[in-house]
């Protein structure tokens, strides 16, 4: 049974559906071969202007895990708690009594963890520090709780900027001025939070429902009252809930800005790794790898708590 | 206000009727106050621990304003000697962005002998001649007096001039400053803008104004007979010796690559394992487990660390930055993936399924067109930001602009190309931002943000 035999409008309508259905079908396999092309002359572009080749270098890509695997694994735990190696034999390669940070008498913190620690630290205060520049951000920000229009497109000019800045350049332009170290790494990493928060407050803060805000008003609230009774109490979760994300998300950051300039575990790592210390690097690995499991889980845990299972759609 | 007066019983009774907002837990009650305490004694440990108060103390706040106008401005340095004669030579430094052998207007010869440099205008100028140098500024004329083995400042010093011993130092502000010894005078004269940006001193083109260089472009003689003058200025431009445009855009079009290649390939890997990943597409525990853990492996492993390991792998470049953010943006968009399918709707599926439809139609008909859009909107979130984390990877040598930008700023000598390329990064993010929005609206409608949430 052929359409054209159930109605006699129906051929029509039919053969509008296969076009229909044909210019679709050539749109994408359009938009796909595009896709392809993009695919493989990026491939090429970023083959040749690499220092090793792919194909050529493909065959060693494993090497690495020559100089990674400790001869000795105990090694690894030796360089994670700061204990003397009976393979140190001066040299940097195994001075693992070496970092010890004595807190009082014989009692010491490893390095490792002091280093983890500072990461760690220049992650949370970021994040704090983010959180409170964003939030008043935000509501100016907000379409429906802006107090004027231009003020609005400031703050958001200000968040996008803030937020596409690169981090590098503040914790170099701060580096100088306030030495090298991990300050220089916080007002890097919390600049880029204020302004990767404020846009995800203030996306909040437009989907708020509106009712409490129209009561509040037909008091008589000012804007400071509208924002603290009728906004803050429901956007409150969410708000905090984006906030642990970016703290994790500011764990990983802190070690790469590390890794560049800024102090912490990152500096270390890369050290570690482009002197090809294995027992050194694996410790770092492993360290690391517990410790953004762990900021995970905590954060995975408390958001839960905070709104719900839907807590695991909030992805950016 | 008579309106909120309410009678007693009255009160009673709303009190009783909402009990929660009126007889509200300990934890309610004090749960902010608490998290407020105890963000302010963690940041007062954290300002012990970062010992915030010596490096406030101690930093130099005046680089921060030096660095920033460097960031769009440059200074002629020009060198008046005096000769054992009286006689001034002008000298600059190598590769002054004059060019060679430089006239420039503000540098003038007085009749009465000596030089005159016009750092900002008369109203800030330097003149030197044998045995004394004058320096105006501020309304003040000062006189250094050069004929000992130190300069020596007649009359009171101004607070905008320091004296050591053998060299007096005069700060213009923005504008400049000059520094006197006894037979020399460096004068550093700043000026607005970014110098030689477009043509560098050893081209042709240099100095010469642009509507001369366009005619030269369009219809003048060869200046180099082995090229036409448009190859040539193209060429002059591409390879300027100060500002290295082709190597900064070919090192931001690497970023844009890698960013591109690495979340392209992370989808591609990640799209069929999240069918796998998915425990109701794929009722396999063990298997959902097992990748569902592979996937949070790679992600928690970071791209840093996956950058250093793939830049001692492949040796420095885009191709390690590329399998970086390959091996995090496989997990992370197999979560989203693997996530997203578990939160679909059923319905289609059992409906394609009464019909008798082979598992492949299932999926195609009754799971594709309900996640398609999520995943798309998904990464493209995931490119842009990419685009941002593959400048900063870059920087430990995984290939882009990142390790250009970081050489630049390390010498604290380029904060002008520091700005240039800033600029360039904060346009591509833009761009970006844009092209991925407008990308998702068409794709998705209006209703993004409701998937997104």
């Amino acid at each position: 049974m052929t359409t054209s035999e159930m109605h006699p409008n129906s051929h029509g309508i039919g053969s509008a559906w296969d076009r229909m259905v044909a210019k679709r079908r050539v749109y994408t396999l359009i938009g796909l071969a595009i896709l392809i092309i993009a695919l493989i002359s990026s491939m090429r572009f970023a083959d040749e202007s690499n220092a090793g080749h792919f194909f050529e270098r493909l065959p060693h890509l494993f090497d690495f895990l020559g100089w990674l695997i400790p001869k000795d694994w105990t090694d690894v735990w030796r360089a994670l708690f700061d204990i003397a190696s009976p393979n140190d034999k001066g040299g940097e390669e195994y001075n693992f009594a070496k970092g010890r940070i004595y807190v009082s008498g014989g009692f010491y913190m490893p390095e490792y963890f002091e280093l983890m620690l500072t990461t760690i630290n220049i992650a949370i205060v970021s994040t704090i520090v983010g959180f409170v520049f964003a939030v008043p951000l935000s509501f100016l920000a907000a379409r429906n709780f802006s107090p004027s229009g231009p003020l609005r497109l400031v703050a958001k000019r200000i968040m996008e900027i803030l937020r596409a800045f690169p981090e590098i350049v503040i914790a170099g332009l701060f580096a100088a001025v306030l030495s090298i170290g991990p300050v220089a790494a916080i007002i890097a990493v919390s600049l880029h939070t204020i302004g990767a928060l404020g846009k995800l407050f203030y996306e909040v803060v437009e989907n708020a429902d509106m009712r409490p805000d129209d009561g509040l008003r037909a008091v008589g609230a000012n804007w400071f009252e509208r924002v603290r009774f009728a906004a803050v109490p429901q956007v409150l979760p969410n708000f905090a809930s984006y906030a642990l994300l970016r703290l994790e998300i500011n764990v990983r950051a802190s070690t790469i800005i590390g890794a560049v300039g800024g102090g912490g575990i990152g500096e270390e790592l890369k050290l570690s790794i482009s002197r090809g210390f294995g027992a050194k690097t694996v410790a770092l690995v492993l360290l690391l790898f517990v410790t953004i499991i762990a900021v995970d889980q905590f954060s995975a845990w408390l958001r839960r708590k905070l709104v719900g299972e839907q807590a695991f759609l909030l992805q950016h | 206000m008579t309106l909120t007066m309410i009678h007693e019983s009255r009160r009673h009774e709303i009190e009783e009727r909402y009990p929660h907002y009126f007889k509200r837990s300990l934890r309610q009650r004090f749960g902010f106050p608490l998290i407020l305490l105890g963000t302010l004694l963690y940041g007062l440990y954290a300002m012990w621990f970062f010992d915030l108060p010596r490096l406030v103390a101690e930093a130099q706040w005046q680089r921060f304003g030096i660095y920033l106008s460097q960031w769009i401005s440059y200074d002629v340095q020009p060198e008046l000697r005096i000769q054992g004669d009286g006689s001034i030579e002008t000298r600059y430094p190598r590769f002054s962005v004059l060019g060679d052998d430089p006239h420039p207007d503000w540098i003038v010869a007085n009749p009465q002998g000596g030089m005159t440099v016009l750092v900002n205008g008369t109203s800030r100028s330097v003149a030197v001649s044998r045995g004394q140098a004058v320096v105006t500024a501020f309304g003040q004329s000062i006189t250094v007096d050069l004929s000992g083995a130190n300069p020596r400042v007649v009359g009171q010093a101004p607070d905008w001039m320091t004296v050591y011993d053998d060299n007096v130092l005069a700060n213009f502000g923005f504008s400049g400053d000059a520094s006197i010894s006894s037979d020399r005078v460096r004068v550093r004269k700043r000026f607005l803008g970014w110098a030689n940006f477009v043509f560098d001193t050893h081209s042709p083109f240099f100095g010469k104004p642009a509507g001369e260089v366009i005619s030269l472009i369009a219809s003048g003689p060869r200046l180099d007979p082995a090229q036409s003058n448009l190859s040539l200025a193209w060429d002059n431009i591409w390879y300027n010796n100060a500002w290295q445009h082709g190597d900064v855009w070919t090192k931001l079009f690497q970023t844009i690559v890698m960013a591109f290649l690495g979340t392209l390939l992370g989808a591609l890997v990640a799209f069929p394992l999240a069918f796998f990943a998915a425990r109701n597409i794929t009722p396999n525990r063990p298997l959902n487990q097992v990748l569902k853990r592979m996937f949070d492996f790679l992600r928690s492993v970071d791209m840093l660390i996956w950058a250093l390991f793939l830049t001692r792998a492949f040796g420095p470049g885009p191709l390690a930055g590329s399998g970086a953010i390959f091996l995090t943006e496989t997990g992370t968009l197999g979560k989203l993936y693997s996530e997203g399918l578990e939160n679909i709707d059923d319905k289609p599926r059992e409906g394609i399924k009464s019909t008798g439809a082979s598992t492949a139609l299932v999926h195609r008909y009754g799971v594709m067109p309900q996640i398609v859009p999520v995943m798309v909107s998904q990464t493209l979130y995931q490119w842009e930001s990419n685009v941002r984390g593959a400048t900063i990877i870059g920087a430990v040598g995984a290939g882009g602009i990142g390790l250009k930008l970081w050489e630049a700023m390390r010498t604290n000598s380029n904060w002008a190309n520091v700005g240039y390329m800033v600029l360039l990064i904060l346009l591509v993010v833009f761009l970006f931002d844009a092209a991925s929005n407008a990308l998702r609206h068409r794709l998705m409608g209006t209703n993004t943000a409701s998937i997104r949430h």
